[in-house]
């Protein structure tokens, strides 16, 4: 059976290429039929707010590779209800489906992973 | 034990003198590598161009000399590598680029190689994430 992997995603999508570069990891891994599991934490939760305008900065906009996620067969998508309270993000700013989790919920879900990421 | 070691960090952070003496360390203890894979700033670590001062720790000769001297798998991840101007011969010649700063033992390949090394392995230890 093939090992499980959670990637951890803690960068802003405007702070370099870290953000899009965890993703490329949950992406391919789906792409190869894998368990892959993506967590947004800290500043990673950023990346799924609606409120973002890529194109001031000649970025492009990471959100439809989120949305490519599903599409992967990655479907365990989480997100910190900490990191997303406490930058002001609710369920209706989210730009995926992701699952909300308080901090024991956290503990829980990187115990259920063989191997863990973290970027 | 088998290892898949990724490391993320440029060779003048800690993280990838950690990363180096590590999988020394694994080997030494008698323990497999089954593959190095470099990664984001990573890639830099296996760079051929760059330049210690001589009284100072020459981390990509250190990597260089240790992955050819177990015959190490070793890959630098390719997408994240052209975004760092860190290209073999083949690359710099498909991009036109003027100079390759990659050479052997280091391979190019793609994340796939990252995924098949974390399932062989009994171990994913990662250096210099955040």
């Amino acid at each position: 059976m093939s090992k499980s992997l959670l990637i951890i995603s803690r960068q802003a999508p405007w702070s370099g290429p870290g953000a899009r570069e965890a993703l490329d990891i949950a992406l391919a891994g789906g792409a190869f039929d894998l368990p892959i599991g993506m967590l947004f934490l800290d500043d990673g939760v950023l990346q799924l707010s609606t409120h973002q305008q890529p194109g001031n900065l000649q970025q492009k906009d990471l959100g439809a590779n989120l949305q490519a996620l599903p599409m992967f067969g990655v479907e365990d998508l989480y997100a910190s209800q900490r990191s997303l309270a406490e930058r002001g993000l609710g369920a209706a700013d989210l730009n995926i489906a992701v699952q909300r989790l308080d901090d024991s919920a956290l503990t829980a879900l990187l115990d259920r992973y063989d191997q863990v990421i973290t970027l | 034990m088998k290892f898949a070691i990724a490391l993320f960090a440029a060779p003048h952070l800690p993280a990838s003198r950690r990363a180096l003496r590590f999988a020394q360390a694994a080997l030494d203890g008698g323990h497999e590598i089954v593959r190095l894979f470099f990664y984001q700033d990573g890639v830099h670590s296996a760079a051929s161009n760059v330049v210690s001062p001589q009284d100072e720790l020459d981390l990509p000769r250190e990597w260089r000399e240790f992955v050819t001297a177990n015959g190490l798998d070793a890959v630098v991840c390719i997408a994240a590598a052209l975004r760092r101007g860190v290209l073999n011969a083949e690359e710099a010649q498909r991009y036109t680029r003027p100079a390759a700063n990659l050479q052997a033992p280091w391979e190019l390949s793609g994340l796939g190689q990252l995924h098949e090394a974390a399932q062989q392995a009994d171990r994913l230890i990662c250096f210099g994430g955040h």
